[in-house]
């Protein structure tokens, strides 16, 4: 069991239940606790501009470490897909030709990652930098997106 | 031949936790090796016993449809040397499972004491590298393995 950072004789949920939501902050931290675990990372190298694989080093298996491990740690449920998309829209022609996504493709992109800022990678999308847009950022979006839906 | 580093389950609560015994011996060639005159078991060793605990543990939970990788070593420590005629004890509990994976951690032990903490993860290798071709029979769980179960306090989980 985790315990809340703000108060650290309550669980993560059950703080949530007295506070209703957790700060953005605590998210961070929570968030925070998971990769240095998961990754084998330092605290200071989990900044919410860091991307899981460029600067974290997270492979294939560590995106299941990591949901299993966000879903103890909030008490929350997670489908694979719906928090690391990437995968199943790569594998449809439809979507990718050339190496880039195509509009459709980015349009696909969008409706799946709600928690993701994906304009700027909308620019000019290529299938290399798609990487870059899981951070530890968007998984702290994400995170609070599903703790305000519960 | 396969390797089998464990030798029976004692304990077997399915897609819960499972508990298997090994017991070392000087007959096993490699300790006369590791080390000269200073016999103990490889550390790599405990960690396959401890995947083939949690493998089998894994696989069974999804009726062994599934062929169960290791994919991650998630924690590895060790706290104590194992000698010749030694007993483990090995733990191993399932942490969370899904279609694709599962995790488990999982303790060693000798007479009550702690000799490592192992955390693993595996992959069920169909669901989860897409368009890759595996053979299609279960290599994983070869009938050498699922023998292992066989005489095992088996209880099925309440659910």
């Amino acid at each position: 069991m985790r315990f809340c950072s703000c108060a650290p004789w309550f669980s993560v949920s059950q703080c949530m239940e007295i506070n209703m939501a957790m700060d953005r902050e605590q998210v961070l931290e929570q968030v925070k606790t998971v990769m240095v675990d998961a990754l084998g990372v330092d605290d200071d190298e989990v900044k919410p501009e860091a991307t899981l694989m460029g600067d974290l080093g997270a492979e294939s298996i560590d995106f299941l470490d990591i949901v299993f491990r966000l879903e103890k740690a909030f008490g929350i449920k997670i489908a694979r897909e719906e928090l690391f998309p990437a995968e199943t829209l790569m594998n449809n022609p439809e979507f990718v030709s050339n190496g880039k996504l195509t509009a459709k493709g980015v349009a696909e992109l969008k409706a799946k990652m709600p928690h993701t800022d994906v304009s700027e990678f909308a620019k000019n999308p290529e299938l290399s930098k798609l990487p870059d847009l899981f951070t530890v950022g968007m998984i702290v979006n994400y995170v609070e997106s599903k703790l305000k839906a519960a | 031949m396969r390797w089998i580093w464990i030798d029976k389950f004692v304990e077997f609560n399915s897609g819960q936790n499972a508990v298997a015994i090994k017991n070392v011996t000087l007959a096993e060639e490699h300790l006369h090796d590791h080390f000269p005159g200073f016999p103990i078991m490889p550390e790599c060793l405990m960690i396959e016993a401890m995947a083939q605990t949690a493998g089998i543990l894994v696989g069974e939970a999804k009726k062994f449809q599934e062929k169960v990788i290791l994919a991650k070593i998630k924690k590895a420590v060790f706290h104590d040397y194992v000698r010749p005629g030694d007993t483990l004890r090995l733990s191993a509990k399932i942490e969370s499972i899904a279609p694709e994976a599962a995790s488990t951690t999982g303790t060693i032990t000798c007479d009550d004491k702690l000799i490592a903490d192992i955390d693993l993860m595996f992959s069920h290798i169909d669901q989860n590298l897409a368009g890759k071709e595996f053979p299609k029979e279960n290599f994983v769980f070869t009938d050498m393995f699922k023998s292992l179960l066989q005489g095992a306090v088996f209880q099925k989980a309440d659910k």
